[in-house]
């Protein structure tokens, strides 16, 4: 017969916060809270005594006046009477919209450049190693300050385009202007009646994905395999096209024409969104194609080699053995570089794009002197643009992972 | 181990230097030089050459300050600021005094705490073309391609003076002027505009200048004058009377070449001698000592020899006297009293 | 009879395969010619490359090097090529190598930053070569204060009390340790360096300083520019931030909850902003973090920030580093009956950074192609020198050979680190 009899009752000692395991895990966090929470009061302090000494306290105030400066390119109407806050907003869609041209061209150059590294061809998987190499190890700035070179040094003035034997033309029937301040390109005008030549698109649009699905099911179910890009090609064009002609064609292009010192009319592309764009693209290019390479190298040859033993040709073999299999490890990296991406949208500085860095990090600091609230909203927006894309692309990450069997 | 090189640097770098500071004089003298903010280059204001040796028309600012409190015209140390630092770096301490053509307005002086201690240059901006573009007011400029230095009034200043006239224009922001200079070059742009003063030195620069014309609207008021922190009266006047010090030597035809004969006894006309300190104590009352104007004459000559040494006419900027004359010769250069 | 053979006696002499399966041919049938698609990417690939380099060639090739100013060296090139002729003029960088390389530190002094570079090669090579005698690891501890004082000059007191700090922080371990166990001895290791530092370094070093004058000639860091400033930047970006970078990771790993917070929280915002912003703290914003009255040059400030920066991205590196360590090793070191710094100090660590050397040195080449963005808060960088060249009247309007030229001295930097990161991911694969 065995008697159980309880442990010791002892009373808790202070001693144990150090040295019981128990406790001492506690402690520690608590010490480290604590000094957390001082080294970030001692600096809020020095903050706040410093700039109550230059009399400049806290203060969000100036967010709400007039800005007092134009931005060229505003995806927004904005003008100079209207508040600090409303031109930060047109730098963050300046942000955005180079940030999203970059990430799409980025990836379709990337993709092409990884798979062409890996051709047979000697002479294009050389080409395609210089380009990587070449582009990986020098500084962005540098291309970026490079492309806005090239830009401003080889395209003609619109000046060149004027007079009776003008000494640049314009490209593509006489449609296309490119100058050293930008492209400009044609840009559509929606008359009467377009809305339902839009409506048309759209609806084929849905039609091409419903039809999509359709042929997929039907593919599960019977085995037979549609050319399906032609068909979806048809269901783009011909309906909306129809429409557009039965309508009497209501949206017409405009084309720019020189008026004063600049083109007029038409989709105006600055110089500094181009370079911005093709440098930043080109440069993450070069990152995304090692990227894709090394996806694709994971892949084991045993998947294609059986892929090839089950009839498959080879373009199938890469869209429907490789790709899925590669895309699993390629996305990952490939978050990390679109979030490069944005981040090194913030260059723009360097060539007087006015992204947020350049209306609220910029103009808007040095006409205020309020830098403390600047920044802090600065990298408050970049803070939540960089979750944002990470958050969705790890979303999409674990979607890619689940189709894992 | 190796994070120590920056715990050690951070020992050696720790200067004092107060952000609300009193004393700013003291601190000079202790630390036995001047720290005076400039732009990071503009030819003929401020820039350094190949040996890293500071020269222009505000850097005299700076040496006849550091003369007239330490003696010595090479007793100072330079920070080249841009538009975006230079009020940080002042409001911080990191620099006891910017001469770096700031504009002087009513929220500078008054919001961002700052005391203007004068005018050393009276400026406008303006605007500059190529001559082919056969336009001759910058009402003519509608539609135009129009390069700003960012970081200045200029931003606002060109909005106002676009709106006001209902013009429609396109702005192209540019950090530096070399860049700015780059893309008008090129015809980028089909205006550059900046001070007036500042267009001269840019146009002094370009192979052609006479392709460029500086069309004669000036669109603003720009008294360009040093500035020091908010709060620290001695040390403003000091640098105030350092500058009405040369001002008032050209007016009274002091110049670096017969300072030395003036200042040896006390001559006939007593503001002069109330100036150089052989009669009276103006240095005293400014805690310096007796010659510190003397010094600060002789340290690059007064006003007028600055102004043509650097930017007159005879130098590759080619400025006029213009506003920036004496009073007595029409302009507005007007220095109080010694008294 | 004996004549009659029905086989051959004598080997046919050797024929030479077909001209298509032989030599260059078969070379280029294979590789550049194998299908129709592949011809015409091949054509396209050689029109491209005839494309560029007949432009890119001639303007390299058909250049001054001796010319004084811009319109000098157009002139001489249209005298020596014809009128009409693009050439590179590469006097430029002939004429302002130096500043390139050395911003404006004192012409006299050069030698100082030379010799800091060939010891920091001597500091790096035990930690990235481990054939090398271990005994060289003392050196390289040495190093960044001799670094410092080589670059900076100024009493050589300064660096040797700071130095003394660690000395005596480990002295403090080491006696403590002995009588009153681990944990007050790791927090007098902690707390005797700083209190030095605080309190006691200024007065001790003046002090040796007034006895025994010895140090050189100081430098400002307002003279310190070109490619010296971006290794010096990136060099100690990445040293620095790698002790921080082991305890961000550490933190971020480990089981107590707020220090996790803290750390991830830490990472998170580092790697969610721009470093353009990061410096602009450290332009604009840095003094008004710290108590009224101390300031900080701008090099120093953008050093701080750029370490920080780094540590975020180095503690991620560990942290794989970490990850990939099989648990076997942590368990094996819980078995022996090793606490947690000691396992992390002999066992874990020591793996685990030999694992991340590769990804370290691929974010090493990231922070120094990152370095020129010093440029755009006006550090004279290589690229910010650009400005400063194009800003003298003899070299207006140059672009090209500046950026050339720096562009193929980062290139050269970033390309053979990568070689080597990649020789060293090799070889860690072999030892598996």
């Amino acid at each position: 017969m065995s008697v159980i009899t309880d442990p010791p009752q002892e009373g808790f000692r202070i001693s144990q916060l150090l040295y019981d395991t128990r406790y001492r895990s506690m402690t520690i966090q608590i010490v480290a809270l604590i000094g957390f929470l001082l080294a970030i009061g001692w600096l809020i302090n020095n903050t706040l005594v410093n700039l109550a000494a230059l009399g400049k306290p806290l203060g969000f105030g100036f967010l709400w006046e007039p800005a007092g400066y134009d931005i060229n390119q505003r995806l927004i109407e904005y003008n100079s009477q209207m508040t600090n806050a409303r031109a930060a907003l047109v730098g963050v869609l300046n942000t955005l919209l180079v940030a999203v041209l970059g990430c799409i061209t980025a990836t379709i150059l990337g993709v092409l450049i990884g798979v062409l590294r890996l051709s047979k061809n000697w002479l294009v998987s050389r080409l395609m190693t210089v380009y990587i190499e070449g582009f990986r190890n020098v500084p962005v700035l540098l291309w970026i300050l490079m492309a806005m070179a090239i830009f401003i040094e080889v395209f003609p003035q619109p000046r060149d385009f004027r007079g009776e034997d003008p000494a640049a033309t314009m490209k593509i029937f006489e449609s296309v202007a490119i100058t050293n301040r930008g492209v400009y390109l044609p840009g559509p005008i929606f008359n009467a009646g377009s809305g339902i030549v839009i409506a048309a698109f759209i609806a084929s649009l849905a039609a091409i994905f419903f039809f999509g699905k359709w042929a997929k099911a039907r593919q599960e179910q019977t085995g037979q395999i549609l050319p399906t890009f032609w068909i979806k090609l048809a269901i783009l064009i011909v309906p909306s096209l129809l429409i557009f002609f039965i309508m009497g064609k209501p949206i017409d292009l405009e084309i720019p024409a020189i008026k004063g010192f600049n083109f007029a009319g038409g989709i105006y592309m600055r110089n500094s969104l181009i370079a911005l764009w093709l440098a930043l693209s080109l440069y993450t290019a070069a990152f995304i194609a090692e990227t894709v390479r090394s996806g694709i190298m994971a892949v084991s040859k045993g998947q294609s080699e059986a892929a090839a033993a089950l009839g498959l040709r080879p373009g199938r073999i890469m869209n429907l053995v490789i790709l899925p299999q590669a895309l699993r490890v390629i996305i990952p990296p490939m978050i990390s570089q679109y979030l490069n991406l944005t981040k090194n949208s913030s260059l723009a500085i360097a060539v007087g794009y006015m992204d947020i860095t350049g209306t609220l990090g910029g103009i808007t600091l040095n006409q205020t002197g309020r830098e403390m609230e600047c920044l802090i909203i600065l990298m408050g927006i970049y803070l939540v643009i960089s979750l944002t894309i990470s958050t969705i692309m790890n979303w999409y990450n674990e979607r890619v992972k689940l189709q894992e069997r | 181990m190796k994070k120590s090189t920056f715990i050690g640097t951070v020992a050696a770098a720790t200067l004092a230097a107060g952000f609300a500071a009193a004393g700013t004089l003291d601190e000079v003298k202790a630390k036995g030089f001047l720290q005076c903010g400039v732009t990071t280059g503009l030819v003929g204001f401020a820039a350094a050459d190949a040996n890293g040796n500071w020269d222009g028309f505000d850097v005299a600012v700076c040496r006849a300050v550091a003369a007239a409190v330490l003696g010595d015209p090479q007793a100072v140390k330079f920070t080249p600021t841009t538009g975006k630092t230079r009020f940080t770096a002042l409001a911080s301490g990191e620099i006891d005094l910017l001469a770096r053509n700031t504009t002087w307005t009513f929220s500078r002086d008054v919001d961002l705490k700052f005391t203007f201690v004068g005018v050393n240059y009276y400026d406008g901006q303006g605007f500059m073309v190529p001559k082919a573009l056969g336009v001759s007011s910058a009402k003519d400029l509608d539609t135009a391609t129009v390069c700003i230095q960012t970081g200045t009034t200029t931003e606002l200043n060109l909005a106002d003076f676009f709106r006001s006239n209902n013009i429609s224009y396109e702005p192209v922001p540019i950090e530096t002027n070399a860049e700015a200079q780059a893309q008008y070059l090129a015809g980028a742009c089909d205006v550059y505009t900046t001070d007036a003063s500042g267009l001269a030195a840019t146009r002094a620069t370009f192979e052609n200048p006479g392709d460029h014309v500086v069309l004669p609207e000036i669109i603003s008021k720009e008294p360009l004058g040093p500035l020091v922190r908010h709060g620290d009266d001695q040390w403003a006047d000091i640098a105030r009377w350092t500058l009405n010090a040369l001002i008032t030597a050209e007016e009274l035809g002091i110049t670096s070449a017969n300072i030395k004969e003036a200042a040896m006894s006390a001559g006939d006309n007593p503001e002069i001698n109330r100036l150089l300190g052989t009669e009276g104590n103006l240095g005293e009352m400014l805690g310096l000592s007796a010659d510190w104007a003397k010094n600060a004459i002789a340290a690059g000559g007064n006003y007028g020899e600055i102004f043509e040494r650097n930017i007159g006419e005879k130098t590759a900027i080619g400025i006029s006297r213009g506003l920036n004359a004496q009073w007595t010769n029409g302009g507005l250069l007007y220095s109080p009293p010694f008294r | 009879m004996s004549k009659l053979s029905y086989v051959r006696t004598e080997m046919l002499p050797e024929q030479a395969p077909p001209v298509a399966q032989a030599g260059i041919v078969k070379w280029l049938r294979e590789n550049l010619f194998s299908s129709i698609p592949n011809s015409i990417l091949t054509l396209a690939s050689l029109a491209f490359l005839y494309v560029i380099l007949s432009h890119v060639l001639p303007w390299m090739f058909q250049s001054s090097w001796t010319a004084n100013s811009l319109s000098e060296c157009r002139s001489m090139i249209a005298a020596a090529y014809g009128e009409g002729t693009h050439g590179a003029c590469w006097a430029v960088i002939r004429e302002r190598f130096l500043q390139l390389v050395f911003g404006f530190y004192p012409a006299e002094l050069y030698w100082r930053p030379i010799v800091a570079f060939i010891l920091m090669l001597v500091a790096l090579a035990p930690v990235l070569f481990d054939k090398l005698p271990r005994k060289m690891l003392w050196f390289s501890a040495i190093f960044p204060f001799l670094c410092f004082w080589l670059l900076w000059g100024g009493s050589i007191w300064v660096p040797i009390v700071a130095l003394a700090g660690f000395v005596l922080g480990g002295v403090a371990y080491a006696l403590i340790g002995a009588k009153f166990g681990n944990l007050p001895a790791t927090i007098a290791a902690f707390l005797v360096p700083v209190l030095w530092w605080l309190l006691l370094a200024n007065p001790v070093s003046n002090g040796l300083h007034s006895i025994i004058p010895l140090g050189l000639e100081a430098v400002e860091s307002a003279k310190f520019g070109g490619f010296m400033l971006s290794v010096l930047i990136g060099i100690t970006g990445i040293v620095m931030s790698l002790p921080i970078g082991v305890l961000l990771a550490l933190g971020r790993q480990s089981d107590l909850l707020i220090v996790k917070a803290i750390c991830v929280g830490f990472i998170e915002f580092i790697r969610g902003v721009p470093l353009i912003t990061l410096l602009f703290v450290a332009s604009v914003l840095l003094n008004y973090f710290l108590p009224p009255g101390t300031t900080f040059d701008i090099i120093l400030r953008v050093i701080i920030m750029v370490t920080l920066f780094a540590s975020a991205y180095m503690a991620e590196v560990i942290r794989g580093g970490l990850a990939a360590l099989p648990k076997g090793q942590y368990e094996g070191a819980d078995s022996l009956g090793l606490d947690f710094w000691q396992s992390t100090r002999l066992i874990i660590m020591p793996q685990a950074l030999k694992i991340s050397i590769p990804s370290i040195v691929s974010t090493f080449i990231g922070l120094f192609k990152d370095t020129v963005l010093v440029s755009i808060i006006g550090l004279l960088d290589p690229i910010g020198l650009t400005t400063n060249i194009r800003a003298d009247a003899a070299w207006n309007g140059i672009i090209w050979e500046l950026y050339g030229f720096i562009a193929l001295v980062f290139f050269i930097f970033c390309f053979s680190m990568s070689r080597y990161s990649m020789y060293l991911e090799r070889k860690l694969q072999t030892s598996h």
